[in-house]
């Protein structure tokens, strides 16, 4: 589905110096899979979902999906970002439908949409608030409800629950695993927690930093549906211990 | 989901919370500043007795009042007029303003050319153009919304294109992300952030626009209350002229406090988030 060929992004600081975000990255994700991206801050992962998602332009490299290089933001593709971004004067309504005024084609259908969408998330009733009357998991959840109205084949997050606090964190990631069971998607999921990564993930892939590099691509062979009591299986520990091993093990150097 | 209801209850307690607080707020914000006047007005007319100080010098409150009222059709004329070019000084001011502060925000090249030719005529006495302006265009009402208009809109501009370029990077990129044409950015995401800032600047502009109205009576017209002090003064008429300064500042508050309500009931998001003003 999405397709990652020796794809570099150089970019210029402000004092004129090179600064290598990312480095010969190839990575293809499969249809209706679901890979998370672990590394840390700096390792170019949210510059990775930019490109995916035709925000940033590679400097060399090319990045498609299903086939076709992408070149602009596409509409087979969903994006979340780490703050819910919504617009403060507008209600979880308008902010849910917020992609079509741009995409044009706002009916009755997409309405109904939005509305089961944030009945599934279980925002019904919430529909004519303003988003500074909810609270920071709920505003996430209109964001996520944002991504999916108009039922994109992919779903980008860029650390969505980093802003929220560490319960409402693990409610949102078994959220999250329950509206992919229901609607099947493409989903590349960036994070920096590694128990997220592996409760979540079909496949976990390991970035270093400077440059930003791919080091290890782990397959998390646990069964779904996923839950926390998981946690305490071997598969589950060796994964998470095989991922802090890079990540700790660059950091010595 | 149990956060859920929580959340609904903290909501809820808030906005029950709200009237309440609001109301008495009220009552700080208008009651207060009545007594503060009435006060003053108190002290002054006994001042005046006490001291048995001229009409001509410094007539007291009472005097003003007679004085006013005994020419009122008159007084009202010239009110009407006032306001009139007040008016047309300050929608002229947002036509104008719209625009330029869109352009500036647009494009650096263009921001680095309009700048320093806004700061230019700001830097330049409108009361020492006011004189030029009417030989240019004559001494009409044209030349008067005119001299409101240089006075009013700079603060405009300025707090427009500031709302425009403040827009939170992210609120763009999501635009960007939904492959938004630059006019579809303007529109709907830039616009829209700026609304807290735009009213900032009405606020300001309206006021300006009362003081540039008065500016462009003092040095070309036969009518509107800055003639009527001008005329009052000179036959030492000073009850006159004093009734004309308040009806001035009746003006002012009436239109200042006409924004605040366009923005409360058009913009209520924005009136709750922008307390600059």
């Amino acid at each position: 589905m999405i397709e990652l060929e020796r794809v570099s992004k150089i970019f210029e600081s402000e004092d004129g110096d090179a600064v290598v975000a990312l480095s010969e990255i190839s990575l293809s994700v499969a249809r209706n899979e679901f890979v998370a991206i672990v590394g840390r801050s700096g390792c170019g992962k949210s510059t990775l979902l930019r490109l995916v998602d035709g925000l940033v332009a590679p400097t060399s490299g090319r990045v498609s999906i299903a086939g076709a290089a992408v070149t602009t933001p596409r509409r087979d593709c969903g994006i979340v970002f780490q703050a819910p971004t919504l617009l403060p004067w507008a209600s979880v309504l308008e902010n849910v439908l917020f992609p079509f005024r741009f995409f044009g084609g706002l009916d009755d259908q997409v309405r109904g949409r939005a509305q089961a969408l944030l009945k599934l998330v279980g925002l019904n009733g919430f529909e004519k608030r303003k988003p500074r009357e909810l609270s920071g998991g709920m505003q996430q959840r209109v964001a996520i409800c944002r991504a999916l109205v108009h039922d994109p084949e992919i779903l980008l997050m860029d650390e969505p629950f980093g802003a929220l606090d560490a319960l409402t964190r693990e409610e949102m990631s078994l959220e999250l695993l329950r509206i992919w069971t229901e609607r099947p998607k493409t989903i590349v999921f960036v994070t920096h927690s590694v128990p997220e990564a592996v409760l979540l993930a079909d496949r976990v892939v390991v970035m270093s930093p400077r440059p930003g590099r791919i080091i290890d691509v782990i397959p998390v062979r646990l069964t779904r549906p996923r839950s926390f009591a998981q946690e305490s299986l071997s598969e589950f520990q060796s994964c998470a211990q095989r991922i802090r091993g890079h990540i700790l093990d660059r950091s010595v150097v | 989901m149990p956060n859920v209801s929580a959340d609904t209850s903290s909501t809820a307690v808030s906005s029950s919370l709200r009237p309440r607080r609001r109301s008495r707020s009220h009552a700080r914000t208008i009651v207060f500043p009545l007594l503060a006047l009435a006060l003053l007005i108190v002290v002054w007319e006994a001042v005046v007795w006490l001291f048995s100080i001229p009409e001509y010098l410094l007539p007291a409150p009472s005097q003003i009042f007679k004085a006013t009222a005994a020419v009122w059709p008159v007084m009202l004329e010239h009110t009407i007029s006032t306001t009139r070019t007040t008016m047309l000084g300050f929608l002229v001011s947002i036509v104008i303003s719209l625009p330029l502060a869109v352009a500036i925000a647009s494009s650096p090249l263009l921001a680095n050319s309009i700048y320093p030719l806004l700061v230019l005529t700001q830097s330049i006495p409108k009361v020492a153009i006011a004189p030029i302006i009417v030989v240019l265009v004559g001494a009409g009402e044209i030349s008067r919304v005119l001299v409101a208009f240089l006075i009013a809109f700079f603060p405009l501009v300025i707090s427009i294109a500031t709302g425009l370029l403040a827009t939170p990077p992210e609120l763009v990129e999501l635009g960007r992300s939904f492959n938004a044409t630059h006019l579809q950015e303007l529109i709907r995401i830039r616009l829209p952030h700026a609304v807290p800032f735009v009213f900032s600047g009405l606020k300001l502009s309206i006021t300006f626009a009362v003081i540039g109205a008065v500016v462009g009576e003092f040095v070309a017209a036969d009518r509107g209350l800055g003639y009527q002090i001008l005329s009052a003064t000179a036959f030492f008429k000073t009850s006159l002229a004093f009734g004309a300064v308040m009806l001035l500042s009746i003006i002012g508050i009436v239109l200042f406090q006409a924004v605040v309500l366009i923005e409360r009931i058009f913009f209520p998001w924005s009136a709750e988030e922008g307390r600059n003003l």
